[in-house]
């Protein structure tokens, strides 16, 4: 597959960046539940927890950026534009790669968000 | 059709929807309340002006300037006003948000009480031994009594909540946001009170057919009024010889209901040895007046449906008469 060269956008590199976001939430969701379901002092700091999901939030980043640029980059060099009404193969390329644009950066803003709280809460209370 | 009149309706409407009052959310008296209070007016007076933002911009485009704008005018618009504009406001709302949760569960420095919520009323004890959160079950022992609760003003009381049968939710408007009492896990709530007074709480998680009848009150005096009421709490029964209390261990009210320095001794329904100085019975529905423990004995699912307590109207008037003149008669 080809990543910074012009490739063929289908529902896949669509949803790409959505997924992420998704695996993110279930990822920290899930890692913060089972560490403070036990219930057990719960004034005790999560150092570990936070910073594993401080490493995840940045790969998912990391990722979400590459397909930023990808679809970015792709967009532009089919012309950029907004108004992809023709029924035309160029038409639905150029449509795809800005709804992904546009999926892509809303998904980013999403996992930043989720991360917030690891910055200000350091305990299971 | 007759004109709504919105000038005299407005004020109307407001009066009627009580923001003011014992269970008010608008009335913080209450360290966490008032700051929910805050958020809340901060939320509203900013959505009411993006609003306002926005419908003039409708205005400016269907009425003072409608018809083609430039393409690159609209774009801006959207990045800047769409995109970036509710990315960066709700950032900080979040971050402030969420900066606050950890300030509002600090570690108690006063007493400990222990609440179940139970169908449909709840279980109090008062200094309790129980680290907060360590535990599955509400810590046993303490001072037993019910639907009332007394804390010290500008303390931070940690409130230990548990439930032995399903989800209740504790919610004390003008002190605190609500929390969920789960079977099977202990949270904590703190409420530091910041006046006196008598404030009204609630079962805020349906539970049953008497979820809305699932009240509570929670009274908030000075320190050493609370140290002496929790003493009075612990002390045996004030009237502990009677002909009520024959008639309340024939009638097998026992089972049920313990009245300490007398053989009842029940553990199922709430603790009755000083039910005479609490204000409601029936959890928060009824003031407590001898009349009213006689109705409720003689037909407690005409107060609350679905309760647990058995109606017990085929006894004769006179002997629930006795007992309720009784109970009404222990402070
Ligand atoms: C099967 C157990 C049971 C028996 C028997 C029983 N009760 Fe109750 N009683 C309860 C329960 C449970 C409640 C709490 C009900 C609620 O508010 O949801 C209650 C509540 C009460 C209350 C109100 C207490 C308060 O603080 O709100 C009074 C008074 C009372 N019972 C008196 C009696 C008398 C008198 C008898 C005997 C004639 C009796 N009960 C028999 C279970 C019982
Ligand atoms: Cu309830």
């Amino acid at each position: 597959m080809q990543i910074f060269g012009r490739t063929k956008d289908n529902l896949w590199t669509l949803i790409a960046a959505p997924v992420i976001w998704g695996i993110h939430f279930l990822f920290s969701y899930f890692l913060a539940a089972f560490r403070c379901a036990p219930n057990a002092d719960i004034f005790e700091s999560i150092g570990s927890t936070r910073v594993a999901i401080g490493f995840v939030t940045l790969v998912s980043l990391c990722l979400i950026a590459l397909v930023i640029r990808r679809a970015w980059h792709e967009w532009l060099t089919g012309g950029g534009g907004f108004r992809n009404d023709q029924d035309t193969p160029e038409g639905r390329e150029s449509f795809l790669e800005f709804s992904t644009l546009l999926l892509a950066g809303l998904s980013f803003a999403a996992v930043v968000f989720e991360t917030m709280p690891i910055l200000v809460i350091g305990d299971c209370r | 059709m007759k004109k709504f009149r919105t000038s005299r309706t407005f004020p109307a409407i407001f009066a009627l929807s009580a923001c003011e009052g014992p269970q008010s959310a608008f009335d913080a008296a209450g360290a966490e309340a008032a700051r929910v209070l805050t958020l809340f007016w901060v939320m509203l007076i900013g959505a009411v002006a993006i609003w306002a933002v926005v419908v003039a911009i409708g205005y400016y485009a269907t009425k003072t300037r409608p018809g083609q704008h430039s393409e690159k005018a609209g774009l801006r618009l959207i990045i800047w006003g769409g995109c970036v504009f509710p990315t960066v406001v709700l950032a900080m709302l979040l971050f402030w948000g969420l900066r606050m949760m950890p300030d509002l569960r600090p570690p108690g420095d006063g007493p400990t009480i222990a609440v179940s919520g139970e169908r449909f009323w709840w279980r109090v004890a008062y200094g309790v031994e129980g680290e907060p959160g360590v535990v599955r079950n509400l810590p046993i022992g303490g001072v037993p009594s019910a639907n009332e609760i007394w804390i010290p003003l500008g303390k931070r009381t940690e409130i230990l909540l548990g439930s032995p049968d399903v989800i209740h939710s504790f919610w004390v408007p003008p002190l605190a946001g609500k929390m969920d009492a789960i079977p099977g896990r202990v949270n904590r709530l703190i409420l530091e009170p910041t006046e006196v007074g008598v404030f009204n709480g609630a079962c805020a998680e349906f539970c049953g057919t008497a979820h809305a009848q699932m009240g509570f009150r929670v009274v908030v005096v000075p320190e050493t009024e609370f140290t002496e009421y929790v003493r009075a709490q612990a002390q045996p029964a004030a009237v502990p010889e009677s002909e009520g209390l024959d008639l309340f261990i024939r009638n097998g009210c026992a089972a049920c209901h313990a009245i300490r320095g007398t053989p009842p001794d029940g553990v199922v329904g709430p603790d009755l040895t000083h039910l005479a100085s609490r204000r409601t019975i029936g959890a928060g529905i009824v003031p407590t007046t001898v009349e009213n423990i006689a109705d409720f004995v003689a037909s407690p699912d005409h107060f609350k449906p679905g309760i647990e307590m058995p109606a017990f109207g085929m006894l004769p008037k006179d002997e629930i008469a006795q007992i309720a003149a009784w109970l009404g008669s222990l402070e």
